[in-house]
């Protein structure tokens, strides 16, 4: 039995102060009773001769000092696994909340993982088709790779991550795959789009659920995306399954984390966030990838909303830091009513270039998408220019990329909720746009291509 | 050996108790398991530890072993084609040993104990050596001889020397002087935060070729000089220090992954080695040391990690070669210093990040130079250091970019509009400079060409002019600039788009050489030039832009270009050919 320890002396926020204790570990996963004998648990954030720093998962709403109790259990928090997780759902600790039964582990795997060793590393260049051509055409999202979802509030990103989750596919190849959800502090409406929208296409069988709501207690989001992703390396790479994890919204996980720095009274860093945020994202971002010899993979979509749509707010600052690129929805397009807004220009797939080109998607992909951002960023900026000077103070050219930016926007990145575009597709509406400027401009695109497709039309 | 106890373990900081004589950066043991770390700070009987690996389970009463021994990297054969993590262990053993996972506690020797080295020797019995010369070398690979020196601090006769396959652990010469006798290994130990020694420091003034036109001829590196270069997320930093190591002319390469993506080491791994070499047809990977410490692995090993990759680099340029060592990014780095000293509650300075910060940036590039080596052949070897920062939102008051501008020679500053209309490599060619422009001169006048810097400050100045005309252009509108006017912005748009733009991902455009770059320049500039003089004999504007010569110009880049670009050459003459064409026409 573990010692039971009724010495606490401190309640700060989420976190609660032990002292007198006898043999206790950095990491340790802690057990806390209230006075009404309700459990909880927690984790030991530092630990010296005297005294414990205790973490609450559930919170500290209702502890008190006199009679709360503490139990150190030795070992860090860990996820039971089995073949039988997939089609769950779980609350934000890793408790059944679909009325099933516990799962019965086959192995507990510490939630925290284990860095991947960089040399086992596979490097990812397989091609997704998410069929939607502001990704597959621009930005090419690859199985493997950490790309996550810049929005804002408001912005449609629930809608696009749930069309990516409904379409991805791997081009000629019918292979196991899973979708493990997670849900940070978003609202039930929010939550439930995404499960009735994996109910609807069958998805719900394929899938693992982790949920921590908005008023669920705010540290327990610290484990959520950490049993998501435990459950997705199982997944992966014991299972050998292609795996999407989609984790919603790092936000409220990076305002979790601030809480506890507070409590902690640590130097604050930008905007109060802890200095270590960046190595704490890392340790859950850094979790996707490929394995050499293993068939699984984890691609991973984390989204966040920015504040007041700042891409140098420290959470969406320091994500595009770690992650393999990352979507940016914008507002402007929003409002004009184009879905997906995905704004190309500030999106970007680092992993994009091994992927695509010749027996991967077609050989003129990487010059076609070189040529469609010069010339619409070209556009954006005559735009811009007409705004100041009025349309009349334009070059012929300045006006040819003005209507390029206009059509492009209504015809190659709008496209249909349930729209999926194939990448032939996606590439010829992309010559048939380039068609409107003049072969001599089109720099980016090598003269071979030109000539093979340039002039034919669709 | 002697043994302190824990008293406190708060993340990658643990403070032991009966730690009395242990020195300042000794290497200690924690714990029942035996984790590595270093004693940062000694306050009475107490040692301030950072751990360079998780401390999960590691509690109050463990014991810490005292190993008397500074922090140490070992230097012998076995380092290149090596992949090591911020404290030299090599990570395909780890992955023998361990899986797919990095574990903790695992000790390996940083170089093969078992494989044998083919020893030539150069010195005889009875010759007298000192500190750094040559007692023999090991082909490491195809493209390096690892020479083995006499350790520094040691000098005397050669009373023994020997011959052929051996272990690095064996005894390869043994020297005598009065007061002792040195056995002599094929490796050495030492302290990674000691510089190495050298004789002599020199001016760095012969250009570290990268094969990118815009640094090499906008904004050159010297070899043994310091670049940085900071920019936001995507603007490029990685390509570009990704681009270095793969193109530039230094012998030796190190690479440091300082606390970034897993992903961008495997990339590195994959590509290097099917790349070939320029100068020699072999794989890059023969020439290359890779120290990864990516952002998942322990924080504390990040801070390691830039000087175990600086002291290997300093002991290739020990034996004379030229070495360039890039860290990716130094951020990182300093974000590993903040977050220890922020655990020991020390003042903060701005940001957050610990008051030494800027002395600590200015030690590192300090180690960078051209340098007359120890040894008595007086051999020079050189280090260029690049490093890659990363500031929050890409705001260059950042302390760490503040600090580094300081001490660095070459500004390469990315900038997130180019990137965003992938301009690649987006470095703003008006806030760049490089200070090295005016020492290298002589070497680009003598070796490329006499007017290379001419060409190049023409260029300049082309760039310069574009953003006044352009501040005009957006108040009134291009139609009122003159005709000369409106060649200078077509021209530097085609300094911009056919010169400077350079996609790294593209087979022949990943790498020109600094001749063919000249030649390329040069053809643009005459274009302009001759352009000028048309509008000058009256000939009008459109006339000179219609010229199909500005589509050739925009398709230098894809040429083959080996030695002199032959089609490139042509291109000069044609250029000649069409203004006459077009002065004889108007007659
Ligand atoms: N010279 C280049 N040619 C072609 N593409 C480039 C070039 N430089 C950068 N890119 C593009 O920009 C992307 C981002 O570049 P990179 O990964 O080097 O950014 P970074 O500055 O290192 O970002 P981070 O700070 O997040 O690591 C690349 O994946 C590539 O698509
Ligand atoms: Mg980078």
């Amino acid at each position: 039995m573990h010692k039971e320890y009724l010495t606490v002396t401190n309640i700060v926020g989420p976190l609660v102060i032990v002292e007198k204790i006898v043999d206790v570990k950095y990491g340790e996963l802690v057990e806390i009773a209230s006075p009404g004998g309700q459990l909880r648990r927690g984790t030991v954030l530092d630990v010296s001769t005297e005294r414990a720093v205790v973490q609450v998962f559930e919170g500290t709403t209702g502890l008190d000092i006199d009679k709360s109790s503490i139990r150190f259990l030795g070992g860090s928090q860990t996820l039971a696994v089995s073949e039988e997780i997939v089609g769950r759902i779980f609350d934000g600790s890793g408790n059944p909340k679909d009325g099933g039964p516990k799962i019965i582990a086959k192995k507990r795997r510490d939630i925290n993982g284990s860095p991947i060793n960089p040399q086992a590393r596979d490097y990812p260049s397989e091609f997704i088709q998410t069929g939607i051509s502001s990704i597959d055409g621009m930005n090419s999202l690859v199985r493997g790779q950490k790309l996550p979802i810049f929005s804002g509030s408001g912005l449609p990103h629930a809608r696009i991550a749930a069309q990516i989750a409904r379409q991805s596919k791997v081009l000629g190849k019918k292979e196991k795959f899973a979708v493990v959800f997670g849900a940070m502090g978003i609202t039930f409406e929010e939550a439930n789009f995404f499960i009735e929208d994996f109910r609807d296409t069958g998805a719900l069988e394929r899938s693992v659920i982790f949920l921590n709501l908005a008023n669920e207690p705010p540290i327990e989001r610290i484990a959520t995306p950490r049993l998501a992703l435990t459950c997705a390396e199982f997944l992966a790479f014991d299972l050998d399954m292609h795996v999407l994890v989609v984790l919603v919204d790092y936000t409220f996980y990076a305002e979790a984390l601030r809480e506890i720095s507070a409590a902690r009274k640590e130097i604050p860093g930008r905007r109060g966030y802890p200095g270590y945020l960046y190595t704490d994202l890392a340790s859950m971002y850094e979790r996707a990838g490929r394995i050499k010899d293993k068939p699984g993979s984890i691609t991973y979509i984390p989204i966040l909303t920015m504040p007041e749509d700042d891409k140098t707010h420290p959470i969406a600052d320091l994500t595009g830091y770690i992650t393999e690129g990352q979507i940016m929805l914008s507002r402007e397009l929003h409002r004009k009513g184009i879905y997906p807004p995905i704004d190309v220009l500030p999106s970007l797939s680092r992993l994009k270039d091994k992927g695509i080109g010749e027996g991967k998607t077609r050989e003129d992909h990487a010059d076609v998408l070189n040529q469609l951002f010069a010339c619409y960023a070209s556009g954006k900026e005559a735009r811009e220019l007409a705004l100041i000077l009025g349309e009349a103070a334009l070059s012929d050219m300045d006006k040819i990329y003005m209507e390029f930016a206009e059509k492009y926007e209504d015809k190659f990145v709008r496209q249909g909720e349930h729209e999926s575009r194939s990448i032939t597709d996606t590439l010829d509406i992309g010559w048939d746009l380039l068609r409107l400027v003049p072969k001599g401009e089109l720099k980016r695109i090598r003269p071979e291509f030109l000539d093979k497709y340039y002039s034919i039309e669709k | 050996m002697k043994k302190g106890k824990i008293i406190r373990t708060a993340g990658p900081l643990v403070v032991a108790s009966d730690c009395l004589g242990a020195k300042m950066y000794d290497m200690v043991k924690i714990g029942d398991i035996g984790l590595i770390g270093e004693i940062i700070e000694l306050k009475e009987d107490r040692a301030f530890i950072q751990v360079y690996e998780d401390t999960t389970g590691i509690g109050p009463g463990e014991p810490v072993e005292l190993t008397g021994k500074p922090l140490s990297v070992e230097l012998g054969p076995g380092l290149i084609s090596s992949v090591f993590d911020g404290i030299q262990r090599p990570l395909d053993v780890i992955k023998e040993k361990e899986g797919d996972f990095v574990k903790r506690g695992i000790e390996v020797p940083p170089l093969n104990r078992e494989k044998k080295w083919d020893f030539k020797p150069f010195v005889k019995k009875g010759q007298k050596v000192e500190e750094g010369d040559f007692l023999g070398e090991v082909e490491e690979t195809p493209l390096i001889k690892h020479r083995i020196m006499v350790p520094s601090g040691k000098n005397g006769t050669v009373s023994e020397i020997k011959k052929g396959e051996m272990l690095i652990e064996e005894v390869a010469a043994v020297i005598k002087n009065e007061e002792n006798e040195h056995k002599i290994r094929l490796f050495q130990v030492w302290s990674i935060r000691k510089n190495r020694l050298v004789k002599k420091r020199e001016m760095p003034e012969i250009p570290l070729v990268t094969g990118q036109r815009v640094l090499d001829t906008l904004f050159p590196l010297a070899k043994g000089g310091t670049a940085c270069v900071p920019g936001p997320f995507g603007s490029g930093k990685t390509v570009v220090q990704h681009q270095l190591a793969k193109w530039s002319d230094a012998q030796i390469i190190v690479f440091v992954a300082c606390g970034e993506r897993g992903n961008e080491v495997a990339d590195l791994l994959l590509s290097f080695p099917e790349l070939k070499d320029p100068s020699t047809g072999r794989p890059l990977m023969e020439r290359t040391v890779i120290i990864a410490n990516t952002s998942n692995m322990p924080v504390a090993a990040r801070e390691a990690s830039i000087y175990t990759g600086m002291t290997i680099a300093e002991y290739f340029r020990d034996m004379g070669y030229s070495v360039a060592l890039m860290a990716d990014s130094s951020s990182r780095w300093a974000e590993a210093l903040r977050e220890i000293s922020g655990r020991m509650e020390e003042m903060p300075g701005e940001e957050g990040y610990p008051a030494y910060l800027a002395s600590r940036i200015a030690e590192f590039y300090e180690r960078a130079g051209k340098v007359i080596c120890l040894g008595s052949d007086n051999r020079e070897g050189a280090l260029s250091v690049i490093g890659a920062v990363s500031p929050p939102g890409g705001d260059l008051s950042d302390p760490v970019v503040q600090s580094t501008l300081k001490v660095v020679k070459v500004f390469w500053a990315l900038d997130d509009k180019l990137a965003n209309m992938r301009h690649f490599p987006a470095i703003n060619w008006l806030n760049s400079y490089s200070l090295y422009a005016e020492s290298i001169k002589d070497y680009w006048d003598k070796e490329i060409a006499e007017d290379f810097s001419e060409i190049r400050q023409e260029a300049m100045k082309l760039l310069e002019k574009e953003s006044e005309l352009q501040e005009i252009a957006r108040l009134v509108g291009v139609e009122s600039l003159s005709d000369q006017d409106r060649l200078v912005l077509e021209s530097s748009k085609s300094i911009r788009e056919d010169f400077l733009h350079q996609n790294a991902f593209h087979p022949q455009d990943t790498y020109t050489s600094l001749r063919n770059q000249y030649l390329m320049l040069r053809t643009i500039i005459h274009f302009h030039n001759s352009g000028l003089k048309a509008l000058k004999e009256g000939i009008n504007l459109e006339n000179v832009l219609k010229s199909e010569i500005r589509e050739k110009i925009a398709k230098m880049k894809f040429l083959e270009g080996k030695g002199d670009d032959p089609d490139v050459l042509d291109l000069f003459i044609e250029i000649n050919n069409v203004f006459k064409e077009l002065l004889k026409k108007k007659g």
